[in-house]
């Protein structure tokens, strides 16, 4: 790919709006990661000797912090690879410790594929996989949920903030929609999106189990959390060398845990009015300076404050990507050309988006990196590239 | 290694995603034609100048509806066929133009494909009403049902996932 970047050049300012898929780290975060490689907790902690208690140190004051924030029990937390990891967990490991006939397992539609694929894996051990739909907005139906929960149901898997479009969904209320129809139902978020975004109180909503992501507020990669109800039947999926966590064998990555709490604790503190502030900028600036753009998810108080996800009419969403990636903006499309159809974002065509319209969709995060500057910039770049893109076009301006 | 990597897409289909050649439509085109859909997310539209005595290409242009990969296929094609034969141009294979191109990605084969097949039915069309080559054959060619197959694909796999009853769109949610 070298000499593709050399044909596309270094664009004089740049702007990284694509930590949905990932992206920078807090420089502190960052820090405490190597500090801990370097100086302290860079042993096993599961191993009797003074670097090894060290190590064990790192992990206990790591996990306190991210127990005080969720406001749940240490003993509650079990750290993974990711949310992809976590959510596999969750879905797959508490199905394996499952020994009643209850078999039926709600997913909404617009879940990740981290929660849809490990739900349409048990189907083969019999479970049977109900899809919630959802409105226009993304948000659950929650008529269909009243419906379709009753004594068979064994799990029911609802992200609080979708990954894409950014719906806040109330939760309080679809949790105890379920667990009024059938108190014994498990119920699993996926809040990987959702961390800083909502205020997650674990002890307080009647949540069963919920997965994070580290690099999802801006802490390192490769470390995530499950956290688990206290009592919860619940069996590992991957075996090995047990560790200091009965759920998960292997070394622990102290390093990246000390990272992801400390990206925890400055993302759970941090000021959001900005990125709220930039988030509506940018929207409001694009839907009144650009045609034919639809807004994909809610607006205002029930759209996570950092998530813009824009389609532009008559044009393709990796052209619009590689366009603005040459003018140093970086986002992503929902689209992906992954076989020989391009495919559109499960997630758009559920709010009920047409093929076209979700071909031509932009996500954009803010991040606690971008500045007013920076969106000004976007704001300014992003009507150019489209109106370039839609002038080849044969359906629009050509 | 799974398929999701970036695609490597070459120099040249990058530079001529910037700089396209011959663009827009050609105002004293004799034929054109169009393959894709938009539900595709691939449209192309060929537009081409055809000299009647000899048969010959004497402009070609092109409008496109996708990817960075779709523009490049027909920029080049259309830079290909310009001042060559019919049945030259007829013959041209989404596999050349991919050569041309320093080589297409996998899963962009189709917008050669589709270029291919927008081509062939420009001069297919030319021939509407004219007495049909003895190069042309009267069945469609292989790469021309492919192009076919790719557009019949999505219009099935559209119309099964699209929701039947359609929401309104709040008209705040959408720009003019
Ligand atoms: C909602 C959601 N769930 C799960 C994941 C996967 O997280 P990880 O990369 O930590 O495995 C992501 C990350 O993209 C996500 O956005």
């Amino acid at each position: 790919m070298r000499d593709l970047i050399a044909i596309h050049g270094e664009p004089s300012r740049e702007v990284y709006l694509d930590s949905e898929n990932s992206g920078l780290i807090y420089p502190k975060a960052l820090e405490e990661m190597v500090r801990t490689y370097k100086e302290v907790g860079y042993g096993n902690p599961s191993i009797t000797h003074k670097i090894g208690w060290e190590s064990y140190e790192v992990l206990y004051k790591s996990t306190e912090i991210l127990s005080q924030i969720l406001n749940t029990k240490s003993s509650e937390l079990v750290y993974t690879h990711g949310a992809t990891e976590a959510n596999n967990l969750a879905i797959l490991g508490s199905a394996k410790a499952n020994k009643n006939d209850r078999k039926e397992i709600l997913v909404s539609s617009i879940e990740h594929f981290s929660v849809i694929f490990p739900a349409e894996r048990l189907q083969e051990q019999g479970y049977k996989i109900i899809k919630i739909p959802v409105n226009e907005h993304g948000f659950i139906d929650n008529e269909f949920l009243k419906t379709k929960v009753n004594g068979s149901t064994f799990l029911v898997s609802i992200a609080p903030i979708n990954h894409e479009i950014g719906t806040i969904q109330n939760l309080k209320e679809i949790i105890d929609i379920v667990k009024e129809k059938n108190s014994k139902t498990l119920f699993h978020s996926d809040a990987a999106d959702s961390f800083g975004r909502v205020r997650l109180n674990l002890n307080k909503l009647n949540l069963d189990l919920a997965s994070f992501s580290s690099h999802k507020i801006y802490g390192p990669k490769g470390v995530g959390l499950l956290y688990i109800k206290e009592g919860l039947k619940i069996e590992p999926i991957l075996h090995g060398q047990l560790s200091s966590q009965k759920l998960w064998p292997g070394v622990e990555n102290i390093p990246a845990i000390a990272g992801f709490a400390e990206a925890a604790k400055i993302f759970d503190n941090m000021d959001k009015n900005m990125l709220l502030k930039m988030r509506d900028k940018l929207i409001e600036s694009i839907l009144s300076s650009t045609e034919s753009v639809l807004l994909n998810g809610p607006k205002g108080p029930e759209r996570s404050l950092d998530n813009v996800n824009l389609s532009f009419l008559y044009v393709e969403g990796e052209a619009i990507i590689v366009e603005l990636s040459m003018q140093g903006i970086y986002a992503s499309s929902g689209s992906a050309c992954t076989s020989r159809v391009l495919e559109p974002s499960h997630v758009l065509i559920a709010i009920g988006r047409k093929y076209e319209e979700a071909h031509g969709s932009v996500l954009m995060r803010i991040t606690p990196f971008n500045n007013e500057d920076d969106i000004n910039y976007v704001i300014e770049r992003i009507p150019k590239g489209v109106a370039r893109l839609r002038s080849l076009s044969p359906i629009k301006g050509g | 290694m799974s398929d999701r990597i970036p695609l490597p897409y070459s120099p040249k289909v990058l530079e001529l995603f910037r700089n396209p050649k011959n663009m827009g439509r050609l105002k004293d085109a004799n034929t054109q034609a169009m393959a894709g859909s938009l539900a595709c997310g691939d449209m192309i539209s060929i537009y081409l100048k055809i000299d009647d005595a000899n048969h010959l290409i004497e402009d070609a242009s092109f409008e496109s509806y996708g990817c960075a990969a779709n523009i490049a296929a027909s920029s080049i094609m259309t830079e290909m066929i310009k001042g060559k034969s019919l049945e030259y141009t007829w013959n041209i294979s989404w596999k050349q133009i991919s050569n041309e191109l320093g080589g297409l990605p996998v899963v962009k084969y189709h917008c050669g494909v589709l270029a291919v097949g927008a081509l062939r039915r420009a001069i297919r069309t030319y021939f509407k009403e004219k007495k049909l080559p003895n190069w042309l054959p009267k069945e469609l060619t292989p790469d021309e049902k492919h192009a076919l197959e790719e557009e019949k694909l999505i219009e099935v796999l559209s119309k099964k996932m699209e929701k039947t009853k359609k929401p309104k769109i709040d008209l705040s949610y959408r720009s003019k």
